[in-house]
């Protein structure tokens, strides 16, 4: 437990305080290399593929959704087998229909816009940036991955057992998650998987999140103080933490729903409900109990969601602005306080549930201050582009991409903040507009930036960049078709959450939705190219340099991919932060500095 | 697209500010430490839970706590003062008398549940009963936990595995905490169950 004298290379060997379990060797075996790994970077794969799959299954949902709303009497093939009574004849029911729109939701929220950003590119570069070998605790690391993907196989079971998916919506909103199988189908055994999964997902987060913070409090290397952190690791830190907090109030919500459900318990059911013609057999619980816990996380889940994004955004766009990032401080200060202000504003998605009007005031408030730091932030990235000579690779665009969505989605938010403005808005497509643009789309758009800033660093492999623009500029003319117009539905009063639009008042929206479903099958397919180009550069693409896009941070100082322990067991003496871009006429035409010491690291293949 | 070689390193690295030295880290403490923050917050979230309940509906029903918590807490109390008595030498044999005593704890609340059922006070029986249980049964399960941690903080001595005594050290505050939120429970529900 002492610090090893630095070696005459400007490396050593950083054991101080490290319990030698972090000091793995090489795995050998198949099962321990690829599968039960305890590697970050195998574990933060193992994230990515899953969010993969998750994020194409909840896409497909939407599919279904999109393409009943257009055409509600059109029978979809196929869809029959997956529920002979959701959809008989292949025409969705509106229980059906609401039981997608959950399973679309809790996917999306849970395994792909948590799972993505967050675990799965924290996972691998986290480690990296900060100059760790690896985690903190490996094993628990490989717990928290194995237990998110039981808790997806959970949630996916609901398609295939009882009569489907539950309907409570992806904030499974009590009584109707509560009580059972009288509230409808999926209500039965298909939301108490659902309670089930989410429970798992909570635990897992947990882990991970523990992971995260000691990792960044105490495997930093030599030099690497908290102001020299890369954004993006500043963002997965202060992401973690949230989500610590937020998560451990989510899992004892879900532990009361499942006991409302099978244990007979009354928490969240309220006296004399009747559900079905039944009388519940639940007494004095309360409603709104559950809307509180729900949301003490559900807001911060949204930060969750957003804030990695916000730190991969602040990583790559200095690095192809060629220009330091604006105001680095004000950066992780603005994180700091969306971090701290997201757990006093919960109360803002719950204008209309009954609870006291004044309070509904009191939550208005921080909502409109959280937007300053968002807004400070907006601005910082915009300042650090202008006058920039902006380098227009794929990832570029799609951090240009993402200030422009979540700038369109944030304004919408400044109108949802008012409680009176929100009465109106609060049941209507505006709302469903809003959050896909500012959480959904912007995520995404984080996703990909990051996907194509760090696959050569993944598989060593480069991503095409001709397929890459084709994808960012149908995918972003597809988003803006989708998203806009549900801002106008929803001030002409387009309800949400409704199976189909067959209502006299309702009908003149249909071409509308005609054509948003039209843009949603076409922004879908152009994720193919997507798919094609990831899976195409990962054994096909050119081999990857150590640093091709010039950046600074310490992925970069190592090998693509990088060896087993990340610096062939030298780890990076760091000498400044990673925002040393635009340094004059530098020797060599080199234009930047990076964080770590004069020479690289031995590569150890 | 090239490789960049590494620049060489300018004047301006010179004036890098020197580096702190701080006091080694410790990741298991950390990570306790954190979790710490991760359970308070689960137990806070409950405690909340269980006020706004209390009041949503008159149908709260107060009974008398099983005597043997107190017994319980009295048990709890030693095996966290062995605890610490083997950290500061790094006995083994205290860390043997502490799992003694933590699986005495949880078997003395296995008790204190039964003799609640055996009054007729279930888990459904009353918002009162639920929240006991889902409170202690919680906390057990975390005191359970920390009886792995302990397992294998024990496997590490007596095998002479590496850094026994970072192990022990995070296992100690982590048995601690499971006294303070213990007696911080038993207060919580002495004054509202």
């Amino acid at each position: 437990m002492s610090h090893a004298s630095p070696n005459p290379r400007g490396y050593e060997r950083v054991t101080a305080g490290k319990i030698s379990e972090i000091k793995h060797h090489p795995p050998h075996t198949f099962l321990r290399k690829h599968v039960f790994s305890l590697d970050h970077k195998v574990i933060g794969k193992q994230y990515l593929d899953l969010a993969l799959v998750a994020v194409c299954t909840g896409m497909l949902l939407s599919w279904l959704m999109r393409v009943h709303l257009a055409w509600p009497e059109t029978s979809i093939p196929g869809l029959e087998k997956l529920s002979p009574n959701g959809a008989a004849g292949g025409v969705i029911t509106p229980e059906y229909y609401l039981s997608l729109m959950t399973m679309h939701g809790t996917i999306m929220v849970f395994f792909v816009l948590t799972t993505a950003p967050f675990a799965g590119f924290g996972n691998y570069f986290l480690p990296i940036q900060v100059g760790a070998e690896d985690m903190a605790f490996p094993r628990i690391n490989m717990t928290s991955f194995w237990v998110t993907l039981v808790a997806f196989l959970v949630l996916v079971a609901a398609f295939f057992v009882g009569d489907g998916p539950p309907l409570s919506g992806w904030t499974a909103y009590a009584p109707l998650s509560a009580v059972g199988k009288d509230a409808g189908p999926g209500q039965g055994v298909g939301q108490t998987l659902w309670a089930v999964s989410i429970t798992l997902f909570c635990v897992a987060q947990l882990l991970g999140a523990l992971n995260f913070i000691t990792t960044t409090l105490d495997l930093r290397t030599k030099g690497m103080s908290l102001a020299r952190m890369p954004y993006s690791t500043w963002a997965w830190f202060i992401t973690s933490v949230i989500g610590l907090i937020a998560f451990a109030v989510l899992m004892p919500a879900c532990i009361l729903l499942i006991l409302d459900r099978v244990a007979g318990t009354s928490f969240f059911i309220p006296a004399g409900l009747v559900i079905s013609d039944r009388l519940q057999p639940h007494a004095g619980g309360s409603p709104l109990l559950w809307q509180h816990l729900f949301w003490f996380f559900g807001h911060p889940e949204v930060y969750i969601a957003i804030l990695p994004g916000f730190g991969i955004i602040s990583h790559i766009l200095p690095v192809f602005a060629r220009k330091p990032l604006l105001g680095p401080r004000v950066l992780i200060a603005c994180l700091v306080a969306i971090a701290f202000l997201s757990y006093t504003v919960w109360g803002h998605h719950m204008f209309l549930s009954g609870m006291n009007p004044f309070s509904a005031t009191l939550f208005s408030v921080p909502t409109l201050v959280i937007t300053i730091p968002a807004t400070i932030v907006t601005l910082l990235w915009i300042g650090t582009i202008y006058g920039a000579k902006l380098r227009f690779t794929t990832p570029a665009l799609f951090c240009l991409g993402f200030v422009s969505v979540f700038v369109s989605g944030g304004i919408s938010g400044f109108f949802l903040a008012q409680p009176s403005i929100d009465t109106y808005l609060h049941g209507t497509y505006f709302v469903v507009g809003h959050f896909h643009f500012v959480m959904g789309v912007a995520a995404m758009f984080g996703i990909f930036a990051a996907t194509y800033f760090w696959a050569p660093k993944m598989f060593g492999r480069m991503m095409s960049e001709t397929l890459g623009k084709w994808h960012f500029w149908l995918t972003f003319i597809g988003v803006y078709c989708v998203f806009m117009p549900m801002h106008y539905l929803g001030l002409a009063g387009n309800v949400r959450r409704y199976s189909a639009f067959t209502d006299d008042y309702l009908k003149p929206m249909i071409p509308l939705h005609r054509f948003i479903t039209i843009a949603a099958l076409f922004t879908g397919a152009a994720q193919l190219i997507f798919l094609f180009n990831l899976i195409r550069s990962r054994f096909r693409g050119p081999k990857a340099p150590d640093n091709p896009w010039e950046a600074t941070s310490l992925e970069w100082s190592t090998t693509s991919p990088p060896p087993f322990d990340n610096f062939g067991g030298r780890p990076p003496l760091v000498e400044r932060g990673p925002n040393e871009y635009g340094i004059g006429s530098g020797a060599r035409g080199v234009d930047y500095l990076m964080q770590a010491a004069a020479a690289a690291p031995v590569s150890t293949r | 697209m090239t490789t960049v070689a590494p620049p060489p390193a300018p004047p301006r690295a010179a004036a890098a500010p020197p580096i702190v030295e701080e006091r080694p880290p410790r990741p298991a403490e950390t990570g306790v430490w954190i979790a710490i923050g991760a359970i308070s917050m689960t137990f806070a979230a409950l405690t909340s839970a269980m006020v706004v309940r209390g009041s949503a509906a008159p149908d709260w029903r107060h009974f008398r706590l099983p005597p043997i918590l107190y017994f319980n807490t009295v048990v709890l109390l030693a095996s966290s003062a062995v605890l610490e008595a083997g950290r500061r030498r790094i006995a083994a044999h205290l860390v043997r008398a502490t799992l003694g005593l933590g699986l005495l704890f949880v078997v003395g609340q296995v008790v204190a549940w039964r003799q609640l059922a055996a009054q007729g006070l279930f888990l459904a029986t009353s918002p009162s009963s639920a929240f006991f249980y889902v409170l202690t049964v919680l906390h057990a399960l975390h005191v359970v936990g920390g009886l792995g941690g302990l397992t294998y903080v024990l496997r590490r001595l007596s095998t002479g595995g590496p850094a026994p005594a970072t192990a022990l050290g995070a296992a100690t505050l982590y048995w601690h905490f499971m006294d303070g939120l213990w007696l911080y429970l038993l207060v919580l529900l002495a004054l509202r169950v």
